[in-house]
């Protein structure tokens, strides 16, 4: 299980969480979602640290964040 | 693996239909922790503003009604005094609260309303298309002022948590700002600190939250933020104006 | 224990929707209803129940919303300029399917106009008042018994369909003296129970309050459903009383105050040998259209009598259709016409309508 669970359908892809990732581990996508956006994903999970800054400022309630 | 930020139980599982990047789904999202974190989703009542937030009854898992503009204090007024163990809280915008609603909202402080307001301030009116807002600020252009709003002509931004926080009945009011993690945090707990005011029976509690609306001023959403912490922030500053406890720690 | 009391119309419906379960209360001050909020705020506390003076009109129809919403049996009460500040939220009520009972106690307009009595809200509490496609269920009651028991049923009629009812009174009938016979308190049932916001308790699901409907077919569901159980209402609810209709040449038509003054003139008419009855209509809304048909048949004509220039004439002249010639009498301003110059305009009528 990823440390960062996207849901893609309700991403709208305005890349808050990449911005605010401290490190930097978050993309958006080449490809589009249902809705028509990018979908934002963990592009490099191991310098992952799950500091759930992702989750907590996602507009979309969109993401979830575990620790191992 | 253990959980470190799992999405609200108090939010319904569907997309919202704001645009995107708009916070309003960061305080969609504050405003449902603190529900759950009190465990009252089965004793709250929800009142819908008119404006982006319309809708907010389909984001929430618990009851809710939908007011008329500006008189959602007015309404969460008449639920409270009909349930008297309810969990009220209302959640507006700034057209809604400091404009059409500016004497619902002073007056619902003044009784001392045992009711919890989540004012969303982003210096426009979203729904109706970026029209100039009472809290627009001086020289920011709209689709009614389009050449920027001007003093002489609009008067100047109102500050509403500075205004309350000058009567009695409003046991809490704090500003806070939705454009950086360590603002959201703080601004989670305001909103806690505002629920927590009402169940204390303690009185009338708002939580103003500077918010964006990259659609309406034209901006990416990241750029919206800085432009709210370069230009909102000095106008508004953040902090708590009044406290239960009576103190305050603004700018 | 029914009891008999000296009332003043204003407060026997302030005591009779205490009798009725109303436990809410939201008003602001407006002569000359006053009384009304004046007697709730003494005897709502008393039952266990809320009089809240809100900052304005505006502002207590809307606490009127969330307290029907959350299943409290409530009301307020005003007179027409507070009224016309009271229509948006008449509105929503009406849009999210609320029961409450809202007080007119009509004074003269428009704009601040006077204090005295009229009758000149009629088109406004009748025919909307405010935006949408909506009735509310409206009373004109002519004696403080009547407003006694006219309010006693407006709650239970506003909860049967789940719409906003009015009584329509008037300065006259609000300062009035009369004894009355109070009905025994009821209590208050929960007709609510099925959909009111209290909170989503014991597992039940989110219950809404609402009146948006941006799909346009989904408005027109919702419209089409209030206006059924108008459709209902009109079925069910039609109230009025006819006096001396069956030999009369010329039928008054008058509601309220007008028509116990309409009462003298027609005694007097008969009494100077003019056969004159009265059709008294006690819903206005729904209209007693068919009973006003019905006396077309047989009359030669008909006198509509109002504290207005004309608005309930309008609905006379609906229900008869051309089947007789419908005359109009109407002081305004806070003038009560005055028995003896309706029998006069009935005498004429008479004599004219013979004449032909």
């Amino acid at each position: 299980m990823s440390k960062v669970v996207f849901d893609e359908a309700k991403c709208k892809g305005c890349s808050i969480c990449v911005h605010f990732c401290p490190k930097k581990v978050i993309q958006m996508a080449d490809r589009i979602n249902a809705k028509g956006y990018h979908p934002a994903y963990l592009a490099d999970e191991g310098n992952c640290i799950s500091c759930g800054i992702c989750g907590r400022m996602c507009p979309d309630a969109a993401i979830e964040v575990f620790k191992p | 693996m253990k959980q470190v930020y799992a999405v609200p139980k108090s939010l319904q599982p569907q997309a919202t239909h704001y645009c995107p990047g708009c916070t309003h789904g960061i305080a969609h999202k504050l405003v449902a922790e603190t529900i759950d974190e009190l465990g009252v989703r089965d004793r709250a009542i929800g009142v819908a503003p008119v404006g982006c937030a319309v809708f907010a009854y389909d984001y929430f898992d618990c009851d809710f009604q939908q007011a008329a503009h500006g008189r959602a204090p007015a309404v969460a007024t008449g639920i409270r005094r009909v349930v008297p163990d309810a969990v009220v809280f209302t959640y507006q915008g700034d057209g809604d609260l400091a404009s059409i609603g500016a004497a619902e909202i002073i007056h619902a402080a003044m009784r001392g309303e045992r009711i919890s307001v989540i004012f969303i301030n982003n210096a426009v009116y979203g729904m109706t298309g970026g029209q100039m807002a009472p809290t627009t600020l001086v020289g920011q252009k709209t689709t009614t002022s389009p050449a920027g709003r001007e003093l002489g002509h609009a008067g100047s931004p109102i500050r509403i948590a500075e205004m309350l926080a000058t009567i009695p009945g409003a046991a809490y009011v704090a500003r806070v700002s939705l454009s950086s993690p360590a603002n959201v945090a703080r601004a989670k707990k305001a909103i806690r600190k505002a629920f927590d005011t009402q169940l204390s029976g303690a009185g009338f509690s708002l939580v103003e939250c500077l918010s964006t609306c990259p659609t309406n001023w034209g901006m990416a959403p990241i750029e919206a933020m800085e432009w709210l912490e370069k230009n909102m922030i000095p106008y508004y500053p953040l902090g708590e104006f009044r406290t239960p406890e009576g103190g305050a720690s603004n700018g | 224990m029914a009891e008999r009391k000296l009332f003043k119309g204003n407060e026997a419906v302030a005591e009779a929707a205490v009798r009725a379960g109303c436990r809410f209360f939201f008003g602001y001050p407006i002569t000359p209803q006053n009384e009304i909020p004046e007697y709730m705020s003494r005897r709502l506390p008393e039952v266990g129940g809320v009089f809240l003076q809100a900052e304005s009109e505006i502002a207590a129809i809307n606490m009127v919303y969330g307290a029907a919403g959350a299943g409290g049996r409530v009301m307020t009460s005003s007179s027409s300029p507070g009224i016309s500040l009271k229509q948006e939220g008449i509105s929503y009520i009406a849009g999210a399917e609320l029961p409450c009972l809202i007080v007119n106690m009509v004074r003269g307009g428009p704009g601040l106009g006077g204090i005295q009595a009229a009758q000149s809200d009629y088109f406004q509490a009748v025919k909307g008042g405010g935006h949408g496609d909506y009735h509310c269920i409206v009373y004109t009651p002519s004696s403080v018994q009547e407003m006694v028991d006219l309010t006693m049923q407006a709650f239970d009629v506003a909860e049967r369909y789940r719409m906003p009812v009015m009584i329509l009174g008037d300065a006259v009938l609000g300062q009035m003296m009369e004894p009355v016979v109070l009905p025994d308190p009821r209590p208050t049932d929960a007709a609510s129970a099925g959909w009111a916001t209290t909170g989503a308790r014991d597992g039940r699901a989110p219950r809404l309050i609402n009146s948006i409907y941006l799909k346009p077919d989904e408005l027109f569901q919702h419209n089409l459903k209030l206006q059924a159980r108008f459709e209902q209402a009109k079925a069910a609810e039609v109230r009025y009383e006819a006096v001396n209709t069956d030999d009369a040449d010329v039928v008054l038509v008058a509601y309220g105050t007008t028509s116990r003054v309409c009462r003298s003139a027609m005694d007097r008419a008969r009494a100077a040998g003019v056969r004159v009855g009265l059709v008294r209509p006690i819903t206005v809304s729904p209209f007693p259209y068919q009973a006003i048909a019905d006396v077309a048949r047989t009359a030669r004509a008909l006198l509509t009598v109002e504290m207005s220039l004309g608005q309930m004439v309008e609905d006379v002249r609906l229900a008869v259709c051309g089947a007789a010639p419908v005359h109009f009498y109407g002081t305004t301003g806070g003038i009560v016409p005055t028995a003896s110059a309706i029998a006069e305009e009935a005498r004429k009528i008479a004599m004219a309508e013979v004449g032909k």
